[in-house]
């Protein structure tokens, strides 16, 4: 190693300490839930009925994939017309293109709670949802849009012109263009953002609490009230009684979340390579 | 042109508008979405910061929604949330700056496929994992190590400066990616070291993206909601800021805490507080895009 200046030494190792200090962060975490989580993970815990001795998770699990895919179905199509408007459609710089852009990165910043507090007026109260699957999945597919516009802007981009041109040049329409061509060529990126969103839904808890409802009990249609994995910790965590039952399903909220990231990363990884 | 194609013709260009027709409406859905926010949060929060008084609802230092008649004050909340995002900004910031200077300008090429995932992963852990965690580990140490009996401002900076450590490393990275090389070459060729052209020439460069990424990084702080409700013990009583050890409820705390039983005259304060919250937040979200306009990222 070469000779280093007192102060280049001290800036130097300071840099190694903070990623240090990052790195050690996740790995307590991540490692503190995953080791006193695990051993708790039984087969009771997935049993289809929750019960006071039992805090079974499954209702919250399948109250989890309910939300997540009615809040895609609203917000998929929704955010991936809206990016193709604004890569494909809009002419550079209009104030529309512009209206838009400001609104997305609106928001993209406000807080969940925000989200619930609104979910829970406008939803619940305005249109008389009350705590339900509709309520839920409206509020959260309003949060994720922004995400998915993003993602799928960014990937639509990532498009060649080339490919653009070759199609009207052999007589293609713009929507032909789109649909056949440049959407195509674009899911992967799409795909990313769409498990990235996911993500997003499984952590969610404030919004949902207020519009879902926690409730611990499988929804049986749109105007049930459940809960998602997320709001079954917050309550469990509330509750204090049952510390095992919290570990494992901390530990299993935690691995959805890993997994999620690792796909969408390796898909985000096969992208850039080609 | 026969009758025939002309009519194909109709048909396709038909097709064209009523699919442009579609993608406009779709891109009109977050613009709508963002006025009905506005205006269902406005519309039910205003009317409550009026009956209350917007003066002694900002300034009221008592928050008593049971008595009779009741106190609406969030003047505590408010220090609430400022000292939890200062103590976030003490945490996470120094340690997220240096982490971006080491991945994007010290970082090892292997170490760097490990750590860009990690940092994502620090990302997506969902906050009531971090609040739990914090719940388990943090509280009891800072109850058995540091005083007081855990649930604390000071913990609720710990944890919270843990969170925000993504958002300030994955944005002053970019920045700091963004700054020319010619920057760094003319320090090195100056005869700086890697050290002295990095912290002192390159960094600089980078200011306003990492200016960019702090400002984020305290939005994040004061919108997060569930892990600071789990762990600074949420007393609705104004607090001094010498007093870390002891516990404090932010602005996301009081609604997430009270709104699931709240009614009538209660309920609409804590709209109120919703639209107090989501001023701050956009006054921090235009801060940083006119910042994030400046360094062109």
């Amino acid at each position: 190693m070469k000779r280093r200046k007192p102060r280049d030494l001290v800036l130097f190792l300071l840099t190694w300490v903070c990623v240090g200090v990052t790195a050690l962060v996740l790995l307590t975490v991540v490692g503190y839930i995953l080791f006193n989580g695990v051993p708790y993970i039984r087969p009771s815990l997935f049993a289809w009925e929750y019960t006071a001795q039992n805090k079974s998770l499954m209702p919250a699990l399948v109250g989890t994939l309910m939300i997540v895919g009615l809040a895609l179905a609203l917000a998929v199509p929704l955010g991936v017309f809206s990016a193709i408007y604004l890569v494909e459609y809009a002419r550079r710089g209009s104030r529309f293109v512009k209206v838009v852009r400001l609104t997305t990165e609106t928001l993209a910043g406000i807080p969940s709670i925000v989200y619930g507090l609104f979910g829970f007026i406008f939803f619940g109260v305005f249109l008389g949802w009350g705590l339900s699957l509709m309520s839920g999945s409206f509020t959260v597919s309003i949060m994720i849009l922004p995400l998915i516009m993003r993602t799928t802007e960014e990937s639509l981009k990532s498009v060649p012109d080339t490919y653009r041109e070759g199609s009207f040049g052999l007589g293609a329409g713009r929507l032909r263009t789109v649909a056949r061509i440049v959407l195509p060529a674009a899911i992967p990126g799409i795909l990313a953002g769409i498990i990235l969103a996911t993500g997003r839904i499984v952590g969610e808890t404030a919004a949902i609490i207020f519009t879902l409802g926690n409730v611990a009990r499988m929804p049986n249609h749109l105007f049930d009230t459940g809960r998602t994995l997320s709001a079954h910790m917050y309550a469990l965590a509330n509750e204090g009684t049952h510390a095992g039952e919290a570990h494992a399903t901390a530990a299993v909220l935690l691995l959805v979340v890993i997994i999620l990231n690792a796909v969408s990363s390796k898909i985000a990884r096969i992208i850039k390579a080609n | 042109m026969g009758r025939r194609t002309l009519v194909a013709w109709k048909k396709v260009c038909n097709r064209e508008f009523v699919a442009k027709v579609i993608f406009i409406v779709s891109a009109s859905a977050a613009v709508l979405a963002v006025g009905l926010i506005c205006v269902f949060l406005l519309v039910q929060g205003l009317p409550a910061m009026w009956d209350i008084g917007i003066v002694s609802f900002l300034t009221g230092t008592d928050w008593r929604p049971t008595w009779t008649p009741p106190l609406f004050g969030i003047l505590p909340m408010i220090l609430g949330s400022l000292y939890v995002t200062v103590g976030a900004v003490f945490f996470g910031v120094p340690v997220g700056i240096f982490a971006a200077v080491f991945m994007a300008r010290f970082c090892p090429p292997y170490l760097y496929k490990v750590l860009k995932p990690a940092v994502n992963l620090l990302a997506g852990i969902p906050s009531v994992v971090y609040g739990y965690f914090g719940m388990v580990v943090l509280v009891p140490f800072v109850r058995g190590h540091i005083g007081g009996n855990g649930n604390s401002i000071l913990t609720a900076s710990i944890l919270l400066g843990m969170m925000i450590l993504p958002t300030i490393i994955t944005i002053s990275e970019s920045a700091i990616r963004a700054v020319p090389e010619e920057i760094y070459e003319g320090a090195v060729a100056l005869g700086a070291s890697h050290e002295r052209a990095v912290f002192f020439t390159v960094l600089p460069a980078a200011k306003s993206g990492v200016f960019a990424a702090v400002i984020l990084g305290i939005g994040r702080a004061v919108g997060e909601t569930m892990a600071v409700r789990m762990v600074a013990g949420n007393q609705a009583v104004l607090r001094m800021p010498h007093e870390i050890l002891s516990g404090t409820r932010t602005l996301t705390a009081n609604v997430v805490i009270e709104l699931g039983y709240a009614a009538d005259e209660h309920r609409q304060a804590l709209i109120a507080t919703g639209v107090v919250l989501f001023v701050f937040i956009m006054g921090i979200n235009i801060a940083f895009s006119m910042l994030k306009k400046k360094d062109g990222l």
